[in-house]
């Protein structure tokens, strides 16, 4: 009996997965075509282009490119500038964002319109953005003139060691808002008796937070760190339209390289120092998607 | 006591809240001045001033209220400056099919991966993952070379067809439908319904909040488009609006604040309308990574 069973339910349960493969197919079959001409055969030619020392009937040069690119300053320089950009301002606007989204769950007045003024500089034109930075951040600019008012001496905030701390302030005012209602909506999904609870126990609130909100926040978290990376590679387009294609040495970025390269038809140089930037995301969300893994393993 | 606390972390968000809007602020209120008064006000930026000579006549002048409330701007960017409305049709229309394309493409996929059990399914979304995480500089070559391959160079097609296979819709949409149980689909399954018909009848309903929120978001990502236009658009006549403000801005400051205010209009408009959406689609999308 049970064997004629589960063999009924075996012929059902393929059928079914036939038919959601064929419905997979078409359903794909849009996105997937489109994916691949636009994104996914770029992206292989581009590998492809790394190894080879032209792009129109090169020869297989091995890791020649990649031995150019990480000898070259420049790209030295690049990639320092965006690991220390987004190793800084990343974990920065994680922490900000947490912590004006525990604010703004409190109880308090007119919260979705303070909701509402946090995610509007989202749609703010990145040209906007770029004359309010002229504004704010020029050699005669609203800073200095408040910086002398307080005695203090100006500041040449786009090149010097502060270029850098204004990306990042600009990059973490566009993008804050974004955060802040992901981490809303995964501090409002956390049931209310677990505090409750703590609390009988008296729990500190050190306690709850390490051992509740923080644990119950942990799949949102993945989740905005991939948005606030993604995010973090946009600041580029305003770097570029304020200073150019070759600006302050502190804020020159990988993009910067990469487009000068482009500019220049280095294509070998370009595709390589590509591979390499998408290498280190690779590793990155690799360990990213284990950790959540570990996680929700450790949940269940 | 517990007022007070309310009354206080009100204004002190209230504070933060304005250093947010601050930009929208200023550009609006610039806008309402007069070419002459802000010309007066930022005839500075960009020059080198020495410290000694003195110092109130060596820094811009950020003022909110303007002396005299004037829609000369927008008159100068409206009547003179053609180029600009029709940059911004040509934004519109750059625009539009993106979105439209998206959400229908995007939505189709995530179906796919969030409810369809296929051979291969999870590696394949890590890979849609991975080009996402790209930015745009990584495949810039070979894009090139497509679009010319393609015949798309100097078309808005080549700025169109890749907005819309772009796999941020797809990361998005599926986020959203993994939250609708599989319970709905079965017992539509049931009645005899079709993978396509439970798709229309049950999953597209079901994921509005999820639709809107992307429509704003592609909406406000493709209206700031830059780096694309400058490489596949040489013809400046149908570049879009975005690169021509960002040319706007070195040379007449004055027009520049009225047409920043206006090329952030529609996406302020479409913000205020569709929030409640946008809003509950990113919260419903973000709850579990």
């Amino acid at each position: 009996m049970t064997g004629k069973h589960e063999g009924i339910k075996g012929i059902r349960g393929i059928r079914l997965l036939r038919k959601d493969w064929m419905a997979a197919v078409l359903f794909l079959a849009p996105s997937l075509i489109g994916f691949s001409v636009f994104y996914l055969i770029p992206f292989a030619t581009g590998l492809l282009y790394s190894f080879q020392d032209s792009t129109v009937d090169g020869t297989f040069v091995g890791l020649d490119n990649y031995q150019a690119v990480l000898s070259s300053g420049s790209f030295r320089k690049a990639a320092a500038n965006t690991l220390l950009f987004t190793g800084v301002s990343v974990p920065l606007i994680i922490a900000l964002s947490l912590c004006f989204a525990q604010l703004l769950n409190r109880r308090l007045f007119i919260r979705n319109l303070l909701q509402t003024a946090f995610v509007l500089p989202l749609v703010v034109p990145v040209a906007s953005i770029v004359m309010m930075w002229q504004i704010l951040f020029d050699w005669n600019g609203t800073l200095n003139v408040w910086l002398q008012h307080l005695h203090m001496g100006r500041i040449d905030w786009m090149k010097s060691e502060w270029s850098m701390v204004v990306l990042v302030v600009v990059y973490i005012w566009k993008n804050i808002g974004y955060n802040i209602i992901l981490f809303l909506a995964g501090l409002q999904s956390i049931p209310k008796d677990y505090y409750e609870t703590a609390d009988i126990e008296g729990a500190s609130g050190l306690h709850k937070w390490l051992h509740i909100t923080w644990v119950y926040l942990t799949p949102t978290m993945f989740f905005v760190v991939l948005m606030s990376i993604i995010n973090s590679f946009k600041v580029f387009r305003e770097t570029y339209l304020i200073a150019g294609d070759y600006p302050n040495d502190r804020i020159y970025m990988l993009q910067h390289y990469m487009n000068n390269m482009f500019m220049s038809l280095d294509v070998q140089k370009l595709t390589a120092a590509a591979t390499l930037m998408v290498a280190a995301i690779l590793l990155f969300v690799s360990v990213m998607l284990m950790m959540e893994r570990r996680f929700r393993s450790f949940m269940e | 006591m517990v007022l007070f606390r309310k009354i206080a972390l009100t204004v002190v968000m209230s504070i933060f809240a304005l250093v947010m809007l601050f930009p929208i602020l200023i550009t609006f209120s610039n806008s309402l001045m007069t070419e002459s008064e802000i010309d007066y006000n930022y005839h500075l930026i960009g020059k080198m001033v020495n410290v000694a000579a003195g110092e109130k006549n060596g820094f811009i002048n950020l003022k909110l209220i303007p002396d005299w409330v004037s829609l000369s701007q927008y008159g100068e960017v409206l009547v003179h400056k053609p180029l600009f409305m029709h940059m911004f049709w040509n934004s519109v229309f750059m625009v539009l099919p993106i979105i439209i394309g998206q959400v229908v493409v995007a939505s189709l996929a995530a179906y796919a991966f969030a409810k369809l059990r296929f051979w291969g399914r999870e590696k394949l979304f890590v890979v849609y993952l991975m080009t996402m995480l790209m930015p745009f500089q990584v495949t810039l070559v070979p894009s090139y070379i497509i679009a010319d391959k393609l015949g798309l160079m100097n078309s808005t097609a080549a700025i169109i067809l890749p907005g819309i296979f772009s796999a941020f819709g797809v990361f998005m949409l599926r986020q959203f439908m993994l939250h609708i149980p599989y319970s709905y689909l079965e017992a539509a399954k049931m009645d005899g319904a079709g993978q396509l018909r439970i798709f229309y009848s049950i999953m597209l309903p079901l994921i509005k909040p999820g639709m809107a929120a992307l429509t704003v978001l592609l909406f406000v990502d493709n209206w700031n488009m830059v780096e694309q236009p400058l490489i596949f658009l040489e013809d400046a006549f149908k570049q879009p609006l975005s690169l021509y403000l960002s040319r706007i801005n070195e040379g007449a400051r004055g027009v520049a604040f009225a047409a920043s205010a206006l090329y952030m209009a529609p996406m302020v408009l479409m913000f205020l309308y569709a929030e409640s959406y946008f809003i509950e689609g990113i919260q419903l999308s973000g709850i579990k990574g």
